[in-house]
Parts: C-alpha cells; structure tokens; sequence
C-alpha cells in the first residue's frame, strides 16, 4: 500500500501542474504568432522580437530594473542573512519578539500597505523618489524572504562543528567565515536569487516608491497591459521566463552537486 | 515538543566556546543592530506615519495633506499640529458603503479563493507525498517554479485565455460544450481563477511539508482494522495535515485580500477589491489621508491572521531547533 501510487495521486498531479504550467506556455507559444491579435495562430514569427528590441522605453525600463535588482537583491541578501542569524543564534535579547515580528510580517503583508506606507516615509523625510527610494524600498521586502531562506538552512545546521572550530581556538568571527559561511552558502545563494526574482517582478510596491526616470520593466509592461494586450508584451514575457528558468535551473543543479559533495565530506570528516 | 522543553533548548546561546572578548561584543551587537534598525526604519515608522496622515485633513499642496509636522518650526507648531488631528477620514470611510462594501467584498473573495485553493492544492499536495522518494524533488521543484516567473505575467496570461475571444472559449465551443462565448473576464471569476492560479503554490507547499512528514503506517493500520480509506482520511490524514491547510489557508487569504493586480487586470471595472479602491484613492484622486485611512483599515482587519501567521512560524523554528 505504502508504495502504490494511485491513479488518482498521478491524475491530481497531473492536472495540477497542467492548470499551473498551460497559460505560461501559452503565452510563450502566441509570442511567436504572426497575427497582431494574440490569440488567433496566423503563423510562425520573430518579429515581435525584433520590435521588442527596438522599444527604446522598455529596453531603458529593462535596464533600471536589472541594475536595481542586483543592487537590492546584494544588499538583502547581507541584511536578511544577518537577520536570519539574530533569529537562530541570540534568543534572548530586548524586542526579539517585535524583531521577528518585523521580519516575518512583510512576507504576507498586502503590497498595497507597503507601497503606501514606504511612499509616504519617503515624503515625510523629504527623499526624491527615483532610482534610490526604488532600491531601498526593494531592499527592505526582499530582506525578509532571504532570512526566511537561510534561517531555515541555519535550524538544521550542526552547531558542534563550530563548536569544534572555537574549542581548537578560532575566534567566533573566523569560525563564522570559515566553517558556518561555506555551510549555508547555497542557501544564501538562493535567497539572493529570491530577492533578485522577487526585485524584477515587483510592480505595486515599485509603482509606489518609484519616481519620474525610474520606470522598472513590470511598471512599463502593466502600462502598456492595460492599454491592450500585444504580441511584444508576449515576446518580452518570454526572455523573462526564459532567463529565470535557465538561472533556477543552473541555481538547483549547482546546488544539488553541492549537497552532494557536502554529504560525501560530511561522511569522509565522521569516519575520519 | 512541550513549552518547558522548548525553552530550555532555546536558553543560554551563545554561550558556548571560549568568553567572548569586547570586540566579539560589539560584533555580536551589530548583527542584531544592523538588520534591527534597518526594520525599524523601513518597515514600522512607515506605518506610524500612515497612522499618522490618516489622521490629517486632505490639502492642495505637496505634500497633499495638512498638518505636516516640521521640527524646526519648534515645539509649538508641533503641538498645534497634532491638536489638528482627528479621525474625519474614518467617519468618511465609515458613512461611504463603497468603502464598506470594498472590504466586505475583499474578504469574502480572499476567503472563497482560499477554499479554493485549498481543495484545488490539496490533492496535488496528496499526491506529491504519496509519490516515489525519488522524484518528490523535482515535483517540488516545478511547483516552486511557477513562483519565479513573474506574478504581473502570469496574470496577463489569463487575460488572452479568458477573454471572450479568448483560447478557453475558442476551445469550449469548438469542441461544442457550448454554443456562446462564456463570460469569465471582467467578472469575479476571472479574479476567483486568479488568485488560486497565482497563490496555488503558497497552498502546496506547506501542506506537502506536513503530509510528507506523516507516518503511512497509520492509515496501513486505520485500513487493516476494517476503516473504509474516506473515513481514515477524515480520521487521519486531515487532521496531522491541519498546521498545513492553515499555514497554507494564511499564506493565501491575507495577501489575496489586498490584491491589486489581480482584480484590476482581470476583475473590471464592476468588481470591487479594496487593494485597488486604495490604488485608486491615492493615484486617481490624490486623497492620501483617505487611502492612510483605507490601509489602516485594511490593516486592522488583517492583523489577527497576520497575529496568527507569525505565531505558526515562530512556533515552528521553535520545534526545528
């Protein structure tokens, strides 16, 4: 009974993942038409492609929000990872409570408040929104999701290897470098690239922090969405798909060749 | 795990290895400063401030509301300023029933999506744990995925599969299930199709996580004592998956009831969701005090699930310990 796997377990999943994936392949497969009309067939085509490139205003758009993604997802990734470490390692400390509060709220926060709430402190201290606001604001979600991440590695870490490290002498702050970084590394990786998905894809929040001369490529895309839907919207969806599916699938191959060779060392350092 | 054996886990780190000498002090500080602060700043005062201006009177002027509190006027000015405050915008949201029935609307849309969603990702979850050891990563990898593609896009897909002209109708009527266009887009199907649609791997993933981590044996033994398998579930299975479908209930309602996107591109004009009245108060009209008001709102009707999500979750990093 236990290994049978029933018809209607494969079904459900089956059918699940049909519903999840059909409108992503859809909308790549009309990027390719012909026809203006996105979703009569008139053809094999790459020319909306072709335009797409020459869209000055979405390529600039592209741009910010490649450069902004980078900058936010770095950041986030050094302030989540030292916010991952506060929750697992000091327990006791004045407003921990609230701490983890602040750090677990903004993951289901509705965008809406957020955007309003960080739009309007930027006002209060009489900060230009632009390019920095846009960044901070980025920096301040996507923070929350990679402590999220990388806690979760840090809850399944074995303490008493750095506990060897500070019995032979390391100091705290080079057992941190040498034996605790390179063991929660993928994690960390994974939650820059978290931040970074979660950056490029924000439209609410950005709508709100952003600024004339700041315009991220899902602003551009939500604006020309709601004037009528188009075959270069497709096509750009498309590259977008496309990179974050190379990169997810580059992420979890390195990761898991990772794992591997952390497991086969784990098992050399226990015989040894 | 009981509480008493949960705090005595959690008590007196790090207090192993050597004294920690002065510069580790400061070093220790810092890691809870730096991420504390940076919180503190970005994430709480703004909502002080939203407090704060949702109390203020509308104003043409930039910033479009008074009083606006400058220190170097003194102290004067700043008391005056906030004997100007009142909660006018709350009686005006109050004796609005746009606004009253965006709310009440919000929530009953978030919570039938989240049924929904729930029935949708339930036995995809079910199936997921019950599937071969072997190839449970890759499932959990291709649910992940969606995630990572743009939530905007995934939206927009819908648009050309919904719309009358759209794939699902061209589809239905060739194969001849109906004979007129179905009208889904611009109504609050379109949105219910949304929102499970976008939010269905936040359901999966946490019910996967509690159904994996459950012991078959159980039903094995449910079943040998002559318990028909619907039964056992309800006995059995529903029940250890409980932290799951609320976990995963939270992850979905919350969120969903202050959805912008969703309903603005697939809603219409003639649905009504509180994240876009909220969108609209501010860009169309400039209101900021009455879009403060409206997010206050929002946030106290939201706060006791949020209350209750971060409960679950630091309970369980408590148990992971």
């Amino acid at each position: 009974m236990n290994t049978v796997w029933s018809r209607f377990n494969i079904a459900s999943i089956v059918l699940g993942f049909a519903f999840l994936y059909l409108p992503i392949v859809l909308l790549v497969v009309f990027s390719f038409n012909e026809s203006k009309l996105v979703t009569v067939w008139g053809g094999f085509s790459t020319k909306w492609y072709v335009s797409l490139f020459h869209n000055q205003g979405l390529m600039d758009a592209a741009w910010v929000t490649i450069r902004v993604g980078l900058i936010s997802a770095t950041v986030a990734t050094v302030l989540g990872t030292l916010a991952a470490l506060t929750l697992t390692r000091y327990t006791r400390f004045k407003g921990r409570l609230l701490f983890s509060g602040m750090v677990f709220a903004p993951l289901v926060m509705p965008e809406v408040i957020t955007g309003l709430s960080l739009l309007l402190l930027f006002v209060a201290v009489n900060l230009d929104r632009g390019f920095f606001t846009l960044t901070l604001a980025h920096i301040t979600f996507s923070m929350c999701f990679v402590a999220v991440v990388v806690q979760s590695r840090l809850l399944t870490f074995d303490r008493s290897l750095e506990e060897a490290a500070m019995d032979l002498g390391a100091p705290p702050v080079k057992t941190f470098f040498q034996i605790t970084l390179p063991v929660i590394l993928p994690a960390i990786v994974s939650g820059w690239m978290l931040a970074f998905t979660l950056s490029i894809d924000d439209l609410v929040i950005s709508s709100f922090t952003s600024g004339p001369g700041a315009t991220t490529l899902p602003m551009k895309i939500y604006s020309q969405v709601r004037l009528g839907v188009t075959p270069e919207i497709n096509a750009a969806c498309t590259i977008l798909i496309g990179l974050v599916a190379t990169g997810v699938v580059i992420a979890s191959v390195v990761n898991k060749q990772r794992e591997v060779q952390r497991l086969r060392d784990e098992q050399i350092a226990l015989r040894g | 795990m009981t509480d008493a054996t949960a705090t005595a886990g959690t008590v007196a780190t790090p207090s192993s290895g050597p004294p920690t000498s002065f510069l580790q002090s400061i070093v220790n500080r810092l890691v809870i400063i730096v991420p504390y602060v940076w919180l503190l700043f970005f994430f709480l005062i703004p909502f002080v401030i939203v407090f704060k201006i949702s109390l203020s009177d509308t104003a043409r002027a930039m910033p479009p509301y008074v009083p606006t509190f400058d220190i170097s006027k003194g102290f004067g000015s700043l008391l005056a300023g906030l004997r100007e405050l009142d909660f006018e915008n709350y009686l005006w949201l109050a004796g609005d029933p746009l606004y009253f029935n965006a709310y009440i609307s919000s929530v009953v849309v978030a919570a039938i999506s989240t049924v929904l969603a729930l029935l949708v990702g339930y036995p995809i979850a079910y199936g997921m744990a019950r599937a071969p050891a072997t190839i449970r990563p890759t499932l959990l990898m291709l649910v992940i995925l969606p995630f990572w593609t743009s939530f905007l896009i995934r939206v927009y897909a819908w648009i050309g599969i919904l719309k009358p002209e759209g794939l699902l109708n061209q589809f239905l009527l060739s194969v001849g299930v109906i004979s007129q266009p179905l009208v889904i887009l611009n109504t609050y199907a379109a949105i219910f199709i949304g929102i499970v649609y976008s939010y269905l791997p936040f359901m999966v993933l946490p019910l996967y996580s509690s159904l994996e981590k459950m012991d078959h044996s159980l039903i094995e033994a449910a079943q040998d004592l002559g318990c028909p398998p619907i039964t056992a579930f309800w006995k059995i299975t529903f029940p250890l998956s409980l932290p799951g479908v609320v976990a995963g209930c939270l992850l979905v309602f919350i969120p969903a009831a202050g959805e912008f996107v969703i309903p603005d591109l697939l809603g219409g004009s003639r649905t009504l969701m509180i994240g876009r009245t909220l969108w609209n108060e501010f860009n169309s009209n400039g209101d900021w005090p009455v879009a403060s008001a409206v997010a206050v709102v929002l946030l106290l009707i939201l706060i006791v699930p949020i209350v209750l999500f971060q409960h679950m979750q630091a309970k369980a990093q408590e148990q992971g310990r």
